[in-house]
């Protein structure tokens, strides 16, 4: 968790500085950019939409481009050249998109304004996010505990040793001396703390069965979810529709990905490596999807045969026990948790390993400390008394009302 | 208050064995093995063996453990389809189509499965309400013994050549032989098809006759069809040995009506009042307000008394001075509610029913409870027409015979007569989903689609249609039947093209086709008025001669009669197996009920004798008895059940199937539609001559009764249902009230108790809190939610010798109490379920808190936590919790826990039925407590949608199973914290009527019940007494 929290300040601010010269529009434009045209136009390059650099000189009347943009076939049937546009990306048209006022508009344009040529200037620096170093003081904890243990079995032989010395000098005589290495309660003592170390070891290799963190096979394609997620800002949600509706997050089938790579056919990215080290042909990669799809490269979007297309085998990194319910909208759309939070940096994997244990303790530790959306979401206003507790103080309103709070603890929210 | 309710012999007479079982809560005793009188080494199990095992699993575990995980993919679609979210169910209006019995409902369609049916809301008679049988119908569709391709003489062949082949044999005269054809669409194909072949004719046939209405109506109203009925309208029902609410006609509608008539305001305490004649005890005769018995051979004189009385001319020609009371009775309140009455009949005899009109007629029911506008279409078979089929094929006049939905084979009383008629028929081609008796005796087998993969219409009623959509592709190489009619008639149209073509423009064109299929009905724009037919009172004479000349009745007579579940076709599904019958509590068999006064006499079991009762109660096999109709024998082992009438036995139609019909029919009864009759027009349920005696032998019957007693030695306890009459009611509405406040005064009355009654605190419980109220007024018994809930709960089915053993698995069971007169008792059904208790008894026994409470209310099972210590279910007040004895889900790694299982479980873990398993519920395994969730899986999915909405819970999110069943709408559940729940409305409402079961104990339960009332005269007992007392 902590680890987490401060890689996402780096990233923040990271990313501030990288484009803190920008205009706050243009920063506004960036995120509508991605949320809403990322998906079909990239700025300098023909997707399943045209590229956007430049957009203003094609549109000098900014109220068609606004009229365009909220209802492009309505609008073509008035304008030529829009008319013209839809024929040539036919049989994809341009979803409307009415919910976007004028200003955003003009702010995504203003964006695209500021976006350089990739082709001319070297590609831009992703945001480097420096990993701090965990201080771990174990190893020093052992060596003292070490040195301790050595000086307490020191004391105890001089101990030993003087008391031997006072019988002899008493006069007692008597006892032979036993070696330590035969002395019973050493062996006891030592015995116990063999037992107790191995019998932690036991539990906690039985606990870790089937629990596969950092996992990260090797996938049927070298998809990198840094070069999608990272680089190109896509949201996750494009490819992952199911997030927000159902238990699973799901793959994106064939056609999804063939939204971009029916365009997007080759990888002039930075160098890509995999887990051992070795370079990625990323073009290749493309390519194997293509074969997927049953799609011949020469070929366009719209003579594309989508009943040819085979699914992808990926290998599936999370799994779950049967016994365990899992919602993804629960947490995504009701929760409103991050996807990171769970996935760790997906936008920075190249391969997806597996972030976390998925173990019960690591869900239980977050429902205990997670907020719920008590105040944003309607459904909590059922909890009447919790919301007087809230505004009289009785709950502290920094710890706010958990998942635990309201039950996110209890056997039967998962298991049934 | 004080009447006794019982649920066996044992309770009523306190025996030994009823004492003795009280004590201990699982039936069988703990299963060591080995001689226990030998020294625990020579056991067969020692030490040093279990030493062995115990090393050996621990070296297997580690060596298992150190091995890699299993790789697992995850596979995408190639290409999504725009409408499918994994995980995310969706529901698609379509019909249950069986035998002529029309039902609209959803089909939740999970991943491309459906997984369950639920009744359709916009369906104007049955109004989202189910049956048993409909519930369970979603597993036909994953049936292992389901035809798997066409065949030509039991060889697999491709459609086109099966379809050339049969071109080449169509011979005429052509027969289509079909059950009851309620598609309108099916009827013009085979009109088409009989154009094409000129000489042809079309016979309907229904396994369970309705001829007798049929030709009546004709007699009477000049019309053969059947009218709709008004239950809910009706203020007095009459009913003379028809089942309306289990089996007759249309049982889900009827039971809606009737719980309509049923549901008390307890400020205007007003009900139907439901006077039942019947023979032999059945489902709607335990609803019954007051009920009388009589020998089926009396049918006849019961409706003409009954017509002379209603038109006031007093009962004639009735000796039994309780029956002549009781026919008094039923005239009186039919004649006092004239135009809100309403008789019933159900025999197939013609003259029967002719006068059962003519007494509709006199206490004014046509045009009022019953409506001539929307005529019922779900029977249309006319016995005499497949007399002359059968005629005609015996004399080798028929060249094809085409057989859809019917089965003659097995369901004709002279089977045997139909078969030799086929092998005289050139060409014999069946339709036949399963292999069932007649589809084995045809030459062409064309598997039809099951009602889930299928396009389709229905009209059930005249002017109200319903739609079928295939909620998945075809499982297997099956073919509608009207696609094969379509062809062969040289039709180009497949069958979803002529349909799309037939409702285009009927149903408003493609926007319109696309309603009707989204809402699965098309009704008419205003709804029709109901109304009469115009009567003709001429045959009523003729009729009355001819009940009076009728048969006189043996000394024994045989009433033959469809179960609740089984109906005449339904024994091939193990649910419905499996499913206790509400009025015998039997599973997997069928058997011949026999009233206890028959049983002292022939059977030597006085259920009144300590030893006797004991011996025929708890000892599962029953005595054996011979039954004879004019030389046709059966042997099956016999019931006892009270409400019979002395002289008449009663056999269940649709057992004793062939063995291809699938796994749960192997070894399960006997068929007893060789004992119906046929009167030279219609064939009748009952033969009033059969002879019975006694075989000496036994024959094991899996009855539930018996298991899951409350009562223990720790104390006698209240009655866990609490019945009142009417008039009891209106005199004292606050009976029930006063006496809980009674009970619960040491512990600060009801107000103080929750706090007062115990050592624990009380906790808070923010947000929502989870309740339920079931209407004993409302429940009929008919067993729809406990199928609901077996098939959303993947609960598992256990088979016969385990049901023997006490180990049936279901988390929701209907129990049957009875008070009163043991020769013809008044009956109470009380669904039982986990209560929820807040203060649940079973939580703090258990030692590693696999169960436990939630802040919502709900007691929740952990099973991986459950060690199977079975605890909880000892201290369990209500035994509503099941432990699986065995891996009967099939959900253990190691296969050989399995072994001990009969095939009909092993059948339930096949791959092909495993697919109608919820996705969203655990699959128990071995060793696990498993109970009522109240349906979490519903109420997480609720709140999530709500939380998606950013609104507050409300009660349409969250439905149970068993709610949702419910035809009668007598189980009400949601949030208590929320004040305009339905569920707080009606406890705030019926402060009088509200109980909850065993409340003395603090355990708190979260379910309430709404007390019995029963609108019979006199006043139970206590009211009585009360008189008395103030006199």
């Amino acid at each position: 968790m902590i680890s987490f929290r401060r890689l996402a300040k780096t990233t923040i601010t990271g990313t501030i500085l990288l484009f803190g010269t920008l205009s706050v529009n243009a920063q506004d434009g960036k995120t509508l950019f991605q949320t809403n045209c990322a998906s079909c136009h990239a700025v300098h390059k023909k997707l399943t939409g045209p590229a956007l650099a430049g957009v203003e000189d094609r549109w000098p009347d900014k109220t068609k481009l606004h009229a365009w943009v909220h209802n492009p076939a309505g609008f073509a049937k008035t304008d030529a050249y829009a008319a013209g546009l839809i024929k040539e990306y036919a049989p994809t048209l341009m979803t409307g998109f009415p919910q976007l006022s004028e200003k955003d508009i003009d702010a995504i344009v203003d964006y695209i304004k500021t976006v350089p040529d990739p082709s001319k200037a070297g590609p831009a620096a992703g945001p480097v996010a420096e990993k701090g170093e965990e201080s771990d003081n174990s190893l020093l904890f052992g060596i003292l505990t070490l040195i301790l243990a050595v000086v307490a079995l020191t004391l105890l032989q001089v101990n030993a040793n003087l008391k031997k010395l006072a019988d002899e000098k008493e006069g007692h005589g008597g006892v032979e001396p036993v070696p330590f290495w035969r002395n019973k309660s050493y062996i006891a003592m030592i015995t116990i703390v063999l037992f107790v170390i191995g019998g932690y070891l036991t539990a906690k290799g039985a606990m870790a069965l089937g629990r596969s963190k950092d996992y990260e096979p090797t996938q049927p394609i070298f998809y990198s979810h840094k070069v999608h997620a990272g680089i190109n800002q896509i949201n996750c949600q494009y490819c992952h529709i199911g997030v927000y509706q159902g238990k699973q997050a799901t793959i994106p089938s064939v056609n999804i990905c063939m939204n971009c790579h029916a365009a997007i056919t080759e990888y002039n990215g930075e160098k890509l490596y995999n887990a051992e080290g070795e370079e990625v042909n990323g073009t290749a990669e493309i390519q194997k999807l293509h074969k997927y799809a049953g799609f011949e490269t020469s070929k366009t979007w719209a003579n594309w045969d989508p009943s040819n297309a085979k699914p992808v085998e990926w290998v599936r990194i999370h799994n779950l026990p049967d016994h365990v319910y899992f919602n993804h909208s629960q947490h995504v759309k009701a929760g409103q948790v991050a996807c990171q939070t769970c996935h760790g940096e997906i936008q920075k994997m190249d391969e997806v390993k597996q972030f976390a244990d998925l173990s019960m303790g690591w869900c239980i530790n977050c429902h205990r400390e997670t907020k719920v959306q008590f105040k944003d979401n309607g459904f909590y206003s059922i909890y009447e008394k919790y919301h007087e507790d809230l505004k009289n103080g009785k709950i502290d309103s920094a710890k706010g009302i958990t998942v635990e709070k309201i039950g996110g603890t209890e056997c039967q929210k998962c298991h049934y | 208050m004080e009447k006794k309710h019982w649920q066996s012999f044992g309770e009523l007479n306190q025996s030994d064995a009823y004492q003795k079982d009280t004590r201990d809560e699982f039936r069988d005793e703990l299963p060591f093995v080995g001689d226990e009188s030998k020294s625990f080494l020579a056991a067969k199990a020692p030490r040093r063996d279990f030493l062995k095992y115990l090393g050996f699993s621990t070296a297997a575990a580690a060596v298992a453990a150190s091995c890699e995980m299993p790789v697992k993919k995850a596979i995408p679609f190639a290409n999504k389809p725009e409408d499918i979210v994994p995980g995310v169910a969706k529901y698609y209006a379509t019909t249950y189509v069986q035998d002529g019995d029309v039902l609209s409902i959803l089909a939740k369609v999970r991943d491309g499965r459906p997984i369950k049916i639920e009744g359709n809301e916009l369906d104007p008679f049955n109004g989202g309400g189910t049956s048993a049988r409909v519930q369970a119908s979603v597993l036909d569709l994953y049936d292992t013994a389901r035809l798997r391709f066409p065949t030509i003489d039991g060889k697999e062949v491709t459609f086109e050549a099966i379809d050339k082949s049969i071109a080449g044999a169509m011979a005429g005269p052509v027969v289509i032989l079909t059950s009851s054809v309620t598609s309108p669409t099916t009827k013009a194909i085979i009109a088409e098809f009989i154009a094409k072949y000129p000489g042809s004719r079309h016979v309907t046939y229904d396994a369970v006759s309705y001829s007798g209405m049929l030709l009546a109506n004709e007699a009477t109203y000049g019309k053969k069809a059947i009218p709709s009925y008004h239950f809910e309208t009706a203020k007095a029902i009459v009913s003379i040995g028809a089942d309306f609410l289990g089996t007759w006609l249309s049982p889900v509608e009827f039971g809606k009506q009737y719980a309509t008539g049923k549901k008390l305001n307890e400020k205007a305490p007003e009900m139907s009042r439901h006077i039942h004649f019947e023979a032999v005890a059945s489902l709607t005769g335990a609803n019954a307000d007051e009920k009388f018995l009589h020998r089926p051979s009396e049918t006849g004189a019961i409706l003409t008394a009954l017509l002379s009385a209603v038109n006031g001319q007093g009962v004639t020609g009735i000796s039994d001075a309780k029956l002549k009371a009781g026919i008094e009775k039923a005239a009186k309140a039919l004649t006092e509610n004239k135009g809100a009455a309403l008789v019933v009949c159900g025999s197939n005899d013609v003259n029967a029913q002719i006068v059962t009109n003519a007494i509709n007629e006199a206490v004014d029911a046509n045009g009022k409870t019953i409506d001539w506008t929307a005529t019922v279409n779900s029977r249309q078979g006319v016995d005499a027409d497949f007399v002359k089929l059968v005629e005609d094929m015996n004399a080798g006049t028929v060249g094809t015979i085409l057989v859809h939905g019917a089965n003659p084979a097995y369901t004709w009383y002279d089977a045997e007569k139909f078969k030799a008629g086929l092998k005289k028929v050139r060409t014999t081609i069946s339709f036949g989903a399963k292999a069932d008796e007649t589809t084995e005796l045809c030459r062409y087998v064309l598997p039809d689609s099951h009602f889930l993969e299928s396009w389709g219409d229905a009209e059930p009623k005249a002017g109200h249609y319903s739609f079928m959509q295939p909620t998945i592709f075809p499982l297997f190489k099956t073919r509608q039947w009207q696609d094969s009619l379509l062809k062969w008639s040289g039709n180009t149209n497949d069958y979803l093209a002529y349909l799309k073509n037939y409702w285009g423009t009927q149903a408003g064109g493609e926007a319109g086709w696309d309603k009707a299929l989204r809402d699965g009905v098309i009704n008419p724009a205003t709804p029709v008025a109901v109304s009469a037919a115009a009567f003709n009172g001429a045959s009523v004479a003729t009729a009355l001669t001819a009940l009076a000349s009728g048969k006189k009745g043996g000394k024994t007579e045989l009433v033959i009669y469809e179960k609740v579940a089984i109906g005449a076709t339904g024994a091939a599904n193990p649910w419905l197996q499996e499913m206790p019958d509400p009025v015998t509590r039997a599973t997997w068999d069928n058997y011949v009920i026999v009233s206890p006064a028959l049983a002292r006499t022939l059977l030597s079991i006085d259920l009144n004798h300590n030893g006797q009762a004991d011996d025929y109660e708890v000892n599962p096999p029953k005595p054996v008895v011979k039954v004879t109709v004019g030389g046709k024998t059966i042997e099956l082992p016999a019931l006892i059940i009270p409400g019979t009438h002395p002289d008449t036995i009663g056999i269940a139609l649709g057992y004793g199937r062939s063995e291809k019909m699938g796994k749960s029919v192997v070894g399960s009864g006997k068929s007893a539609f060789p004992l119906l009759s046929f009167n030279g027009t219609t064939v009748s349920n009952t033969n009033v001559d059969v002879t019975i005696t006694a075989t000496g032998e036994k024959y094991p019957v899996a009855l539930v009764q018996t298991h899951n007693r409350y009562d223990t030695t720790q104390g006698e306890r209240t009655e866990v249902v609490k019945e009142l009459t009417l008039a009891e009611y209106k005199e004292h509405p606050t009976e029930i009230l006063e006496e809980r406040e009674e009970e619960l005064k040491p512990w600060g009355g009801l107000e103080k108790f929750e706090g007062k009654g115990t050592l624990y605190p009380v906790y808070d419980r923010p947000g929502i809190k989870w309740g339920m109220s079931i209407d004993l007024n409302s429940c009929n018994g008919c067993g729809a939610c406990v199928v609901a809930c077996n098939v959303e709960n993947n609960i598992a089915v256990v088979g016969k010798p385990e049901v023997l053993r006490g180990h049936e698995m279901h988390w929701l069971r209907i129990d049957r109490y009875y008070s009163g007169d043991m020769d013809n008792p008044n009956t109470v059904f009380q669904p039982m379920l986990c209560q929820h208790c807040d203060n649940a008894p079973c939580e703090n026994v258990c030692p590693v808190a696999a169960t436990n409470h939630s802040s919502e209310g709900l007691n929740q099972m952990a099973y991986n936590r459950c060690i199977g210590t079975r605890y909880c279910s000892n201290n369990c007040p209500f035994k509503v919790r099941r432990f699986n004895w065995a891996d009967y889900m099939g959900a253990d790694s190691f296969p050989h826990n399995q072994d001990i299982l009969s095939d009909v479980v092993l059948n339930m873990n096949d791959d092909l039925t495993r697919m109608v398993l919820n996705p969203d519920v655990t699959v128990r395994s071995r060793g696990v407590i498993e109970k009522c969730s109240f349906c979490v899986q519903r109420l997480q999915e609720g709140k999530l949608e709500a939380k998606r909405n950013s609104r507050p819970l409300e009660d349409k999110d969250v439905k149970t199973a068993c709610q949702q069943a419910c035809a009668s709408g007598c189980i009400t559940f949601g949030n208590l914290n929320n004040p305009n729940s339905e569920v707080s409305k009606l406890r705030k409402d019926n402060p009088n009527r509200s109980f909850h079961v065993l409340e003395q104990l603090h355990v708190l339960p979260s379910i309430s019940y709404l007390a019995k009332v029963r609108n019979s005269e006199e006043a139970h007992g206590k009211a009585e007494e009360k008189k008395e007392a103030h006199s």
